[in-house]
């Protein structure tokens, strides 16, 4: 047998038709549901009188528009579309017979973050989503990726999506990453590299010593911004960690079942003489706590490095770098340790779990945010807000003067109430920094938590390891 | 979905890189449950100021631009969120084309569902297009999906390549579920056979 690649395995394991012209059908484990890219789906199933072919295998959850706030079951905290987003899927999950978790569940969350916790997501699974963070999933070594509304029907009818297979890409981190240096940094020091569009085409594998000693927390934070790379999605092999970490899951498998899904995982790694199409080695060692400076994702410098200018750029990134600089309001040659910012935004689908609130607590505890900062810890899910609750981390974010709010994605798009105002800078930890991404005018840098807890701290963008 | 053969339209240029989908239709507008309609709010931000008022010199604001139905684009056009409201906003405004050097892997499909046909081509002929979109309304930009071919308003003839089932399904204007759903004996037999190995899914 030819040597094969993790994808390649996976791949070869779903592939339920291949046409004469290469054209195959996946077939899909996992279809993962959210509010706003769902209704026109189920609509569409509606007028041709189709039905969802596997109910089982799909599992829908409120995220993106619900409120984070405390009052969030009075029906006023939310705007009159909204709600009606949300009524929507709750019809949709009750008429076509899906799994659910409605805003009243403490199990409601992020569904990228509530699909791993309810052992939903296994190893060597096939997992869609309509939304692009989809590939955080890879963390398990499962084939995993946003797809739109169209394909969303698709699933919702066939169970299968229409697809090419991309090419095999490598990123390897070698060796150990230094103090105050995370799972963020690494993905963001990753899409540095290689640009937004390093990916497109690719499925990245993640590998490397500096990969297999993050927790699965971490991991998930690495693959999540894969997409951020231009990746189709982004994988991590399984390993005692993940089985670890799946295991006694509400619908992990169990007994002989158990058994024989371990089996089948542990053969789930590239083999040593696989083919890659791209290979991108950093060192671990080399890695520095890092924040962005612009409004693309790549735009990303160590916190010890200066604002750019322009001209260090080529080609059509020059107009982008000025734009973006123009937008950020920052000046060249500004230390990035100086620029002052007015909130702080932990949570997202890429930073919202456990480990992530810990990372920030450890920063913040015993002191409090700066005078004049908003800040506010959105947990990624109602059971990481509990979980963090019993640990005493919420009571840390509190007396640091920090908003504990509600599971949701919250301020990473705000499309709920939790939004930037025009010039308001953010310290964030979510994923995008595009233009009006957190609010029109909003400017947003992208950090990791224990980064942006020391933010809050000293009210500018400040090198982690001065607080450790 | 449209149908998509043959197109003859003005081009807008936009030659920005890294053009995201939240640029594209800003996320306010996502709460809709229907597909159509976002045409007047596509590149909101870009296009309106706080107020609602056009800004001028927004490309598609501009009275040369006003119907075009292409637009040349900067590299890692539609990169970011999967939201298929982007290539529904371009679309409902009347944009039938996109050329660029590269695409993101998900907004380039959802084009294909939405009968909108995104052309990759080398950065020189991207260019060579950018400069004919740049002279305005009197440049007239010729589509040709079964020639596989763009004409510029100067008559230079630029051949791309696309994927042949993907053109196929645009030219026929076919429903993807409908085809996949004339392989359901192929989907029966796989469930099948993965309940047998993988009874743990």
């Amino acid at each position: 047998m030819s040597p094969k690649t993790l994808y390649d395995k996976i791949w070869d394991a779903h592939l339920a038709h291949e046409a004469e012209d290469g054209t195959c059908l996946l077939y899909i484990d996992r279809h993962l549901v959210h509010e706003v890219t769902s209704p026109q789906a189920f609509e569409g199933l509606r007028m041709t009188g189709r039905t969802v072919r596997a109910p089982d295998k799909t599992i829908a959850v409120p995220d993106h528009n619900v409120p984070t706030t405390l009052d969030r079951a009075n029906a006023a905290t939310m705007t009159e579309d909204s709600r009606v987003q949300v009524e929507a899927l709750d019809k949709n999950a009750k008429d076509f017979g899906i799994h659910y978790y409605p805003v009243s569940d403490v199990r409601q969350g992020i569904v990228h973050i509530v699909g791993p916790e309810q052992g939903w997501t296994l190893p060597g699974m096939t997992v869609v989503c309509g939304d692009s963070h989809t590939a955080t999933h890879g963390a398990f070594g499962a084939l995993a990726h946003g797809i739109g509304t169209s394909e969303v029907e698709h699933v919702l009818a066939t169970q299968t999506l229409i697809q090419k297979k991309s090419k095999n890409m490598k990123v390897e981190i070698t060796g150990k990453l230094r103090p105050g240096v995370t799972a963020k940094d690494i993905t963001l020091m990753v899409i540095g590299e290689t640009g937004t569009a390093g990916g497109t085409g690719y499925v990245i594998e993640y590998c490397g010593e500096a990969i297999r000693d993050l927790s699965m927390e971490g991991r998930m934070t690495v693959c999540n911004m894969a997409i951020e790379g231009g990746a189709r999605a982004g994988l991590i092999a399984p390993d005692e960690k993940t089985y670890e970490y799946v295991k006694g899951r509400p619908h992990a498998p169990k007994g002989a079942q158990w058994d024989a899904a371990l089996a089948w995982w542990k053969t789930l790694y590239s083999d040593d003489d696989a083919h890659w199409d791209k290979v991108v080695t950093i060192k671990g060692e080399d890695i520095a706590p890092v924040v962005t400076w612009g409004t693309s994702p790549e735009d990303v410098l160590p916190i010890t490095a200066k604002v750019p200018a322009a001209d260090d750029f080529t080609g059509g990134k020059v107009g982008a770098a000025q734009r973006s600089l123009d937008y950020m309001g920052l000046t060249p040659g500004t230390p990035l340790s100086e620029i002052e910012i007015d909130t702080v935004f932990i949570g997202s689908c890429t930073n919202g779990r456990i480990e992530d609130l810990r990372a920030a607590a450890a920063i913040l505890k015993g002191k409090k945010k700066k005078d004049g900062i908003r800040a506010m810890v959105v947990p990624g899910s109602g059971l990481v807000r509990a979980q963090a609750e019993e640990e005493g981390l919420a009571q840390i974010f509190i007396d640091a003067g920090f908003e504990w709010r509600l599971a949701g994605c919250s301020m990473c798009l705000a499309m709920n109430p939790d939004q930037l105002s025009p010039g308001e800078r953010c310290a964030a930890t979510s994923n995008r920094n595009f233009e009006g991404r957190q609010g029109r005018g909003g400017r947003t840098h992208l950090m990791s938590p224990a980064m942006a807890a020391a933010a809050a701290v000293t009210g500018r963008l400040t090198d982690v390891r001065e607080m450790m | 979905m449209d149908k998509f053969d043959k197109l003859s339209g003005i081009a807008a240029p936009m030659p920005l890189v890294n053009i995201d989908t939240d640029m594209i239709i800003p996320k306010q507008f996502l709460k809709t449950i229907k597909r159509t309609g976002l045409g007047v709010n596509l590149f909101d931000e870009m296009r309106y100021d706080a107020d609602g008022n056009e800004i001028p010199d927004f490309v598609l604001n501009k009275p040369q631009y006003r119907d075009a139905s292409i637009l040349v684009a900067g590299d890692n056009f539609g990169c970011g969120s999967s939201r298929e409201h982007a290539p529904w906003a371009l679309a409902d405004f009347g944009i039938k084309c996109i050329v660029s050097t590269s695409y993101a892997d998900i907004f380039y499909n959802n084009c294909f569902k939405n009968g909108i046909l995104p052309v990759v081509l080398p950065q020189e002929q991207v260019d060579l297009l950018m400069k004919d979109a740049e002279k305005g309304s009197n440049a007239r930009i010729e589509v040709d999906l079964t020639a596989q071919t763009i004409t510029t308003s100067d008559g230079d003839v630029i051949a791309f390549d696309i994927d042949p089932f993907r053109k196929h399904c645009l030219i026929n204007g076919l429903d993807d579920i409908g085809l996949t759903m004339e392989k359901a004996a192929s989907i029966d037999a796989f469930e099948a056979q993965a309940a047998q190995s993988r009874p743990w899914v």
